[in-house]
């Protein structure tokens, strides 16, 4: 090695830019869409358009006759190739046929498909099948569905309880064998302040920029399934596939191609992916099924929709010393893989950052006539942090303390860390106090008070709204996921020094091909430009779980982070045989491989990669090559944590609210790329300010989704918003290598809430002491016209 | 079936298609450009914005037949003799995308704003974005990138 050799900078925690990009911004990515397969036919579903009735009558014979159509499939047929869809939680669930057989139970449910030629006749040929309906009554509203009223969804589950009143907190033993409210009973008898609010976090439709999409590929020479998908979880979607083909899942390969986003959307395995599978294999055909926007609306799941009665008992002087929520989720028609689970993590997260003594939640799941509800974004968490924080934020109120001072009353102490709540999780790390600083600081707090009082002067409705959050985040473990809550990495030295890395991750977006490249970078002391990370295909990927709860760098970095170093070991190894040095001795520098003390015998990284391909002398017990894995199993979640504060003006004439500031400061423990960060909280924010100011999925009596397509839901746009202003702390964990907690739901927690009592705050004048989301105008004009309402 | 001839990326293409085909489709199904992308059936979410003769449009709200005789530029025909666009530049640069899929409507908006105004404010450049939809970024990158991009000539660059 040379003096003069460049010195390659450490890249962890450097705002790298991202390697997905040039191929992006050229249009060259390759979507599921974008995809063609020889022999290619389209798929189309015929879907339910009304929300509870059964079927009468499907008259297929218009669709069959038109010109391309090769097959028509009733829900008939396809129960015949395909039994009910499984799910991934241990609740009891009803049969749901991927395409209803005698009964549709919401509107949008598929009832029907077509296989044609191409998009437009197999759009054309699904318009002409008429189906004729018995309707029975639809159920809209949670609570009337959970005394059966006006109807019952599923013979077998009485009143709609999908899960019935599922007990939590203190004084219940895991199995439920003791229920004891002692504890509870007692905070609520010794309160000297209570605070009881009904609040309704509603109902949300994801909308990933790209649909989802299907092609499958039965192929029956060799007796495989490939199935592409828009899914944020191929090696689920394998396994789920092979089950359900009766295959082994040797027979299938699962691709997620490029995926425009999923927020949680495209955890589930649908119905139109088993649908293709099992038409490609019955017709020996790739089929290729493409979502619609407005298809999407009703076929693909629902986040949120969740009414918590929240109660806190508490001290004068701002000490809580009880909680209660009660929870009622509306899931929908049915149970998909993970809804039943999401709501409990509201459960397991009520008593967010506070040091609550006695809490008390219980769970009612609820089956209605509408889209089935699933993870989105923060799954469960955001509800939970919204409950919890406007609670807080009302009890700040009655006592008339500062919202952040009541907050730093109940936080959780450093050195009460590792934490064992009384809901059952164990927080790994926090300094919930120094955030709160540096969030009060950054915004300016008593500036901004001092703003809105005047204002108020002025005559005009500002308020400021303040919510602090904990999310449980770098899902595993294996005993909190049905698949399974360890992540997958294999690093590769390929014999040109290169280093090619799988990871069970599955991006759509969260950019790990930069950020995992940059610790292997480091780790090896190479050029980024030499690590390629490769994902979302389970014919390269050997395993992996997926994309979701904040996993990827705290599960799947550190997984290959693990790999890397089996493979550096190795190499090593290798190097110590080439320079005659102990092992002990190598060092990974610059680029090249070398022993400490004497740089005149560095070799080029790649000449050690050569070396252990051709090994010749193949030192002693060794194998040749240079490639190995690893599975990593977290020993416990992550719990990131942050304050967001917010700035809201109402206008007096038309109740319209904007959104004038909005100040997050999150701590996600040590950052591998600040870039990368920023713009997963900046996403985060916009649609948990989307939740709290725009966006509703609204239904009617008759069952029928009112804001179904982009022209009645209202999506943020670019001029919705201010600029974010950021900050953050710092609280590593102690769970893996690096620190790092997860950051991809973030914003959703904090800032649904701060707006929520910002608008408060802004009407506070008129005695309102809490508005239900989401913001509408309307509403909030009423209140100012019609006096306070609360 | 109809016959269109349109000069995209600076190549007349000509086709027959069914007087329903709408532009994105024909550019897609086609001509095998499939960097111009769909995201809604309404014209709202701006995915499939190409430029057309000159202006930017929503290709799902065009009918192949409209566009006979017009000159398109898309995504792929940004990028001049293997050189980003500065828009392009811009987008990468700042972290202006996540999941890329609204990001070549995105892309080609802000080149059109850009040749109507080339130094926006940040209130301008919100407001000449608002008819496309990004889920991913909150905005705030896809602003920077489209400043990062003002500054280093993007609304000179040709197209």
């Amino acid at each position: 090695m040379t003096t003069s050799a460049p010195v390659l900078p450490k890249l962890i925690g450097e705002r790298v830019k991202r390697r997905e990009d040039p191929r992006l911004v050229r249009g060259l990515g390759t979507y599921v869409d974008d995809l063609k397969v020889t022999g290619m036919r389209h798929v189309a579903f015929k879907r339910s358009d009304i929300a509870h009735g059964t079927i009468r009558k499907i008259d297929t014979s218009a669709a069959e006759k038109m010109d391309g159509v090769e097959a028509v499939f009733t829900g008939a047929d396809i129960a015949k190739i395909l039994a009910p869809m499984p799910i991934g939680t241990p609740f009891p669930s009803p049969p749901h046929y991927a395409v209803a057989a005698d009964t549709v139970r919401y509107a949008g449910e598929p009832v029907a498909l077509v296989v044609a030629a191409d998009r437009y006749v197999a759009k054309d040929a699904a318009d002409a099948i008429v189906v004729t309906y018995d309707p029975l009554p639809v159920v809209v509203d949670p609570e009337a569905a959970m005394e059966g009223k006006p109807g019952v969804i599923h013979k077998d589950f009485p009143n709609n309880l999908a899960v019935a009143l599922v007990p939590s907190g203190t004084g219940v033993a895991p199995d439920f064998s003791k229920i004891d409210n002692t504890a509870v009973d007692k905070a609520f008898a010794e309160a000297e302040v209570k605070i009881s609010q009904r609040m309704v976090n509603h109902r949300l439709v994801p909308n990933a920029m790209e649909p989802r999409g299907v092609l499958a590929h039965w192929e029956p020479g060799k007796e495989t399934m490939t199935i592409w998908s828009s899914t944020q979880n191929p090696h689920i979607l394998k396994t789920m596939i092979a089950a359900m083909n009766g295959l082994g899942q040797h027979q299938v390969r699962a691709i997620a191609p490029e995926v425009g986003g999923g927020f949680g959307a495209k955890i589930n395995i649908y119905a139109e992916e088993y649908v293709c599978s099992v038409v490609s294999k019955k017709l020996g055909i790739p089929v290729k099924w493409i979502e619609d926007r407005t298809e999407a609306f009703v076929a693909t799941t629902h986040g949120r929709d969740i009414i918590g009665y929240v109660d806190i008992a508490a001290r004068k002087d701002g000490k809580v010393l009880g909680l209660k929520m009660r929870l009622i989720a509306d899931i929908g028609a049915y149970n998909m893989l993970l809804t039943a689970a999401v709501p409990t993590l509201t459960m397991l997260m009520a008593n967010g950052t506070y040091d609550i003594p006695a809490i008390r939640t219980t769970l009612t799941e609820v089956f209605t006539n509408k889209t089935p509800t699933d993870a989105y974004r923060g799954a469960g968490r955001p509800e939970a942090t919204y409950f919890v924080e406007r609670a807080m934020d009302m009890l700040a109120r009655e006592l008339n303390m500062d919202p952040a001072e009541l907050r730093r009353k109940n936080f959780i102490k450093p050195n009460q860390f590792p934490y064992q709540t009384q809901m059952g999780a164990v927080y790994d790390s926090g300094d919930y106090e120094k955030t709160l600083d540096v969030a009060l600081k950054a915004a300016n707090w008593k500036g901004l008070i001092a703003e809105r009082d005047k204002a108020r002067k002025e005559g005009r409705l500002v308020g400021l709204g303040l919510a602090f959050y904990v999310e449980v985040c770098g899902l595993g473990p294996s005993s909190s996921l049905p698949t399974g809550g360890w992540e997958h990495g294999q690093v590769t030295i390929e014999r040109d020094g290169r280093i090619t890395a799988t990871t069970g991750a599955s991006p759509h977006g969260q950019g790990n091909e930069t950020t995992f490249a940059q610790m292997l970078a480091d780790q090896f002391s190479v050029p980024f430009e030499h690590v390629t990370i490769l994902h979302g295909d389970t014919g390269i990927v050997k395993q992996g779980i997926g994309t979701f709860g904040s996993r990827s760098q705290a599960v799947a970095g550190t997984a290959l982070h693990l790999a890397g170093a089996k493979v550096k070991k190795k190499m090593a190894q290798f190097a110590a045989a080439m320079l005659e040095a102990s092992e002990d001795d190598i060092v990974f520098e610059n680029g090249t491989i070398g022993v400490k003390g004497a740089p005149a015998k560095a070799k080029p990284f790649a000449a050690i990669a050569g070396y252990a391909y051709v090994p010749v002398p193949l030192p002693q017990g060794m194998e040749p090559g240079l490639s190995d894995e690893a599975f990593f199993e977290p020993a416990n979640n992550t719990y990131p944590f942050g304050c967001h504060i917010s700035m809201l003006e109402i206008d007096r004439e038309t109740g319209e609210p904007t959104l004038v500031k909005l100040i997050a400061v999150d701590d996600a423990g040590n950052l591998i790329n600040p870039l990368i960060v920023e713009g997963q909280i900046h996403g985060g924010l916009a649609q948990g300010i989307g939740q709290a100011m725009i966006e509703e999925a609204v239904y009617n009596d008759e069952g029928q989704l009112m804001t179904g397509s982009f022209m009645d839901y209202a999506m943020p746009r670019a001029t919705d918003f201010p600029r974010f202003e950021m900050a953050s702390t710092v609280t590593p964990t102690p769970v893996n290598p690096f620190g790092a907690k997860g950051v991809g739901e973030a914003g959703t927690l904090g800032s649904t809430p701060c707006i929520v009592s910002a608008a408060v705050d802004a009407l506070s004048p008129f005695g309102v002491k809490h508005i239900d989301m989401m913001l509408r105008p309307e509403k909030l004009w009423k209140i100012i016209n019609g006096g306070g309402r609360s | 079936m109809i016959p269109v001839a349109i000069t995209v990326n600076g190549k007349v293409r000509t086709a027959h298609v069914e007087p329903r085909t709408l532009l994105v489709h024909f550019l897609r199904e086609h001509l095998n450009l499939t960097g111009t992308h769909v995201g809604c059936d309404t014209s709202q979410c701006g995915a499939c914005t190409v430029i057309v003769d000159g202006r930017s449009a929503k290709s799902c709200t065009i009918f192949a037949v409209q566009a006979d005789g017009s000159t398109v530029t898309t995504i792929e025909g940004l990028a001049a003799d293997g050189k980003l666009h500065p828009v392009q530049e811009g987008f990468w640069e700042e972290h202006g995308l996540q999941c890329g899929y609204c990001t070549p409507g995105m892309i080609m908006s802000a080149v059109n704003l850009l040749q109507d105004n080339p130094s926006p404010d940040e209130k301008q450049i919100r407001e000449g974005i608002a008819g496309n939809f990004c889920r991913c970024t909150g905005y705030q990158h896809i602003v920077n990138a489209i400043q990062h991009a003002a500054k280093h000539g993007g609304g000179k660059a040709a197209r």
